[in-house]
């Protein structure tokens, strides 16, 4: 954010005398903004989904009476530390590029024996119904809190997926013809109050990818990347994908990929 | 705070406690909300909910802080603290001028707590928020505007 | 009885900082369904914090207050190892209580 700033005052002092006034406001707003997140960041809800999460993975359930914790998220059975900030990967087992949501369902079916169906009903969410999935992932999301994104998608199959993430990214769609690259593709975009990151960059990107999952303020539930991308496509006037699509993993690898070096701090919090 | 509520609270499972006196017909789920001051938290006015409260018109003063940004990213959770310097504060109120109820919260505290209390608040629309206080008896208010944003997506 | 609290309590200098982060709703009534209907409110009315026996905070809270509610506050006193409760209920009767040791 601060970088941007130092270019919003570069660019304002070649405009000269008429942009100060709207500057000034600007970095005032700015500021103001800044502390809002700041007052926000201790004592965040999430955690307590956290704790729900980590009860849930230990938990025996489902038909088998399995908990979860032989579940392999890409660095052996039950290894947590890391595993969120290496997704997706690939996957032996299912000759599959998976993200966290895909193969924590999948743990959910082959150790607990849930049906897909059962495992997905409450993927996110709603006033009075809570998600497990949710808790899963915020729990798993605050085992690579501090851990660097590591996504190189250097397997072919995960690279054909960051390949195809990146074409879905650059691709115009939809009845407003929108791709994610035109507000996501350049550096000092806004909406409203809020700036947009360019997420063709290792610092966008990073600065994207590092936080999540998070928890919304504004909806006042954690959000997973699944429902971060599937409700950007939404947002886009695209057809909603579905949940664990491919499509969804495809672009959630490309821009792993790019963030990877990053240092993960989650859970997040934000608007 | 009576000692029936004590009991309750002690026993950490309220819940069921208080389900067993109301099925018996002992409580009514009214009467468990016997100390809530209704009256506060239903009026809607600034000046009703502080004729509620029993605190008249009360005196701005310097020495009563209002803490939060100046804007929100979200109304949804606003962050709001009420600090003062003034002697023997023994209640400290968190009033929202444009919502449908002007109390948020009240809070009581005992001798040996600090007048610094920190908690969020949803905020319906750009508002003064004010923040009352009882020191040695009397009524203190100070206030600041905090401006609600529509924000974006939330990246 | 909802889920967990997550209570942190540490004393420096003297003065004990307590803060709590309650897992609720705090549904407004405000609020309408898909189907147009209005949610009930659903909503803490009472917080309460001893330092052992001792009330040091008791707290009265209506549905303005956020989802999940947060509360800091500090008093003096307290010692690493005492023991902090935080019990609330809300406008349904539920009611849950927790507690966590001063570090």
């Amino acid at each position: 954010m601060f970088h941007r700033f130092i270019r919003t005052l570069a660019s304002a002092a070649l405009l000269g005398a008429f942009a100060s006034p709207a500057l000034a406001q600007d970095s005032k707003v700015a500021d103001e903004l800044a502390k809002y997140r700041e007052a926000l960041a201790d004592g965040n809800p999430a955690d307590l989904l956290e704790v729900k999460g980590e009860g849930l993975w230990s938990e025996k359930r489902g038909p088998k009476k399995a908990s979860l914790e032989q579940c392999d998220l890409g660095l052996g059975p039950g290894k947590l530390e890391g595993a969120y900030a290496s997704l997706p990967r690939y996957f032996k087992d299912t000759g599959k590029v998976m993200d966290v949501e895909s193969r924590l369902v999948h743990c959910m079916v082959t150790l607990q024996g849930f049906t897909v169906a059962e495992a997905t009903k409450n993927w996110y969410s709603r006033p009075g119904t809570e998600s497990d999935i949710e808790a899963l992932v915020t729990f798993i999301g605050a085992k690579s809190n501090g851990k660097p994104i590591n996504v190189p998608a250097t397997h072919p199959e995960e690279a054909k997926m960051a390949k195809m993430g990146e074409y879905i990214f650059y691709r115009r769609s939809g009845p407003q013809d929108f791709s994610c690259s035109i507000c996501h593709g350049q550096e000092g975009k806004r909406i409203r109050l809020q700036e947009l990151g360019n997420l063709t960059t290792k610092d966008g990107a990073g600065t994207a990818m590092k936080t999540w999952p998070s928890y919304r303020v504004s909806q006042g539930a954690v959000w997973t990347m699944q429902r971060r991308l599937i409700d950007c496509m939404r947002q886009a006037r695209w057809p909603e994908p579905n949940y664990l699509a491919d499509s969804i993993i495809a672009l959630e690898t490309y821009l792993q990929k790019t963030a990877t070096g990053t240092v993960m701090e989650t859970p997040g919090i934000k608007r | 705070m009576n000692n029936q509520r004590r009991t309750v609270l002690k026993s950490g499972s309220g819940a069921a406690l208080l389900g067993m006196l109301a099925a018996a017909g002992i409580i009514t789920p009214g009467m468990a909300l016997a100390d809530w001051n209704k009256a506060a938290f239903d009026a809607k006015s600034m000046a009703d909910t502080l004729k509620a409260l029993g605190a008249g018109s009360p005196a701005d003063s310097k020495d009563v802080q209002v803490t939060g940004p100046d804007i929100a990213e979200n109304g949804a959770v606003v962050p709001v603290g009420v600090a003062s310097s003034l002697p023997n504060i023994s209640m400290v109120a968190i009033l929202i001028e444009k919502n449908p109820n002007a109390l948020a919260a009240t809070f009581t505290l005992p001798e040996g707590t600090e007048a610094n209390v920190q908690t969020r608040v949803k905020m319906g629309q750009t508002s003064n928020i004010y923040a009352l206080v009882k020191s040695d008896g009397k009524f203190f208010m100070a206030t600041k505007e905090i401006k609600v944003t529509l924000g974006g997506c939330g990246g | 009885m909802g889920n967990p609290m997550k209570i942190r309590a540490a004393n420096k200098d003297g003065v004990t900082e307590v803060k709590v982060l309650v897992s609720h709703e705090m549904e407004t009534g405000q609020r309408k369904d898909a189907n147009g209907a209005i949610v009930p409110a659903w909503f803490i009315t009472e917080l309460v914090a001893k330092h052992g026996d001792k009330t040091v905070l008791s707290s009265e809270f209506g549905p303005s207050v956020s989802k999940n509610p947060y509360l800091a506050f500090k008093f003096k006193g307290g010692a690493k190892g005492d023991k902090i409760t935080v019990s609330w209920k809300d406008n349904k009767g539920d009611s849950r209580s927790d507690e966590a040791t001063i570090g």
